[in-house]
């Protein structure tokens, strides 16, 4: 399956006035699409309104070829789309194990679940490690780590990170970055949102600039790291 | 042009993260003074500890050539210091006029006793008159739209007629007209005297406007330059982009 992600003059916002005008957007099947731009220009609206949880009031969501717009979160999920937000999302007063066991929610065969989070224990020695710990217990990295290995529960093709990096130190933020590389090489397809924007672009294959709610440039991730206008764009030069 | 504002070896953690490391800068006397940097570089950090809203764990401030030890919002605003917030922060129940009026941080008691003073009254109708919200003087400030509380926050502060206004966000979730409207506010009240400091993230508004710009990243300033030569500051770069 082609499981890409084509946005097409998406417009949204919150109340008055428009966050996104006129939003084009390609994010390619089986690769890594960082979304930059500076605070202000729409880059987590993007994801709120491909994840379900923002309806647009113009323009087109496709995901694999199908209009998604408009669709529920729940039902993206189970279309193979899943979103992990920037603030921390893990249920602090429950242990490591029952946060990776909630991510299978949607799946009504128990012993499926408990057999998939096994698989994931594997692939994220943490949550084996310290499977009886409380989730609050744990650093911003290894929390962040655990909230991954619970999304991957569903086992999405489609994945949108709204700055997983945020608040981290630099080798939390360096492993967070291993681990988004690692799920792309299982040919993903990965929307990410940074802050961060050389880290970001470092691990991505594409890259787009978000300015005043449109893709001001889009080109190849290497290319937008040497490129000029990444920090006109930041920096307000004209 | 002397300094109105100086800030020296301003440090604040909360818990493990240190906010504001060692921050010194100065604002200088009819300036338009920026400061900037990226999410989490201590801007508002800076704001909220400069006007008392939050405790420094070390440092020092001095207003017009005077320390200030333990900074208090209210008496900052006698001594000419006001602030306003991201978030426009009006009292929704009072009416426009009354709002203006009780930024004069003094008489609120004659407010509360319906005893508003015929001066105090003209002025804040000609704050309102200046802001474009006259048509609105006894309307609850809660029924105006967000830009216009953001100029009735504008009005309110400067019914105590501050030597320096500290503007947060002031361009923030407002629409380009409004943030023109805002911009030529500044201008007119900067041209009769009055200095700022502005954190903002909108860039071209804060290239246009401010000068000098202040770098913040992680906590300390890493420049403080004309706003075109910030703009060519490999360093500056480096904050917002990231390594």
């Amino acid at each position: 399956m082609d499981a890409g992600l084509q946005l097409r003059g998406i417009v949204a916002g919150y109340g008055q006035g428009d966050i996104l005008r006129g939003l084009d957007l390609d994010v390619p099947a089986g690769q890594i699409t960082c979304l930059i731009g500076p605070n202000g220009s729409g880059k987590s609206t993007v994801l709120r309104v491909i994840s379900g949880l923002l309806a647009p009031t113009a323009g087109k969501v496709s995901l694999a070829g199908v209009d998604v717009t408009g669709w529920s979160p729940r039902a993206l999920l189970t279309r193979g789309l899943a979103h992990v937000p920037q603030e921390r999302g893990l249920f602090p007063a429950m242990s490591v194990w029952d946060n990776v066991l909630m991510g299978g929610y949607i799946n009504a065969d128990q012993r499926a679940v408990a057999r998939r989070a096994a698989e994931l224990a594997e692939r994220f020695p943490i949550v084996a490690r310290r499977r009886h710990e409380l989730a609050g217990s744990l650093s911003g990295g290894e929390q962040k780590t655990v909230e991954i290995a619970r999304t991957m529960m569903v086992d999405p093709p489609v994945l949108c990170f709204d700055e997983p990096s945020a608040g981290l130190e630099p080798r939390a933020r360096s492993m967070i970055f291993g681990t988004l590389a690692e799920l792309s090489r299982d040919g993903r397809t990965i929307l990410l949102v940074e802050q961060n924007a050389r880290s970001g672009l470092g691990i991505a294959h594409n890259g787009a600039i978000l300015d005043a709610g449109t893709v001001r440039l889009a080109a190849p991730a290497a290319e937008l790291l040497d490129s000029p206008d990444v920090g006109r764009l930041y920096l307000g030069a004209s | 042009m002397s300094v109105l504002l100086a800030v020296q070896g301003l440090t604040k953690s909360f818990g493990g993260v240190r906010a504001l490391d060692g921050c010194s800068f100065e604002v200088a006397e009819g300036s338009v003074t920026a400061l900037i940097g990226p999410n989490g570089s201590g801007k508002t950090t800076a704001f909220n500890v400069i006007t008392g809203y939050q405790p420094a764990d070390a440092g020092s401030l001095a207003f017009r050539g005077r320390p200030v030890r333990r900074p208090d919002p209210c008496r900052l605003q006698r001594l000419g210091l006001s602030r306003t917030f991201q978030q426009a922060r009006v009292f929704p129940g009072l009416t426009a006029a009354e709002n203006v009026i009780l930024g004069r941080n003094e008489p609120w008691h004659a407010l509360l006793r319906r005893r508003v003073a015929g001066p105090d009254r003209r002025r804040a109708e000609a704050l309102l008159g200046e802001f474009g919200l006259a048509a609105h003087a006894d309307t609850a400030a809660g029924r105006l739209s967000y830009g216009q509380r953001k100029l009735l926050e504008l009005a309110s502060v400067l019914m105590a007629e501050p030597a320096l206004v500290l503007l947060d966000e002031p361009a923030a979730g407002i629409n380009p007209v409004m943030v023109k409207t805002i911009e030529d506010h500044i201008r007119r009240m900067h041209a009769r005297g009055v200095t700022f400091l502005v954190v903002e993230h909108e860039m071209k508004f804060v290239m246009r406007l401010c000068d000098p710009v202040i770098v913040l990243d992680r906590g300390r300033p890493i420049a403080c330059d004309a706003p075109r030569k910030v703009q060519n500051d490999p360093r500056v770069l480096d904050a917002y982009l990231g390594d």
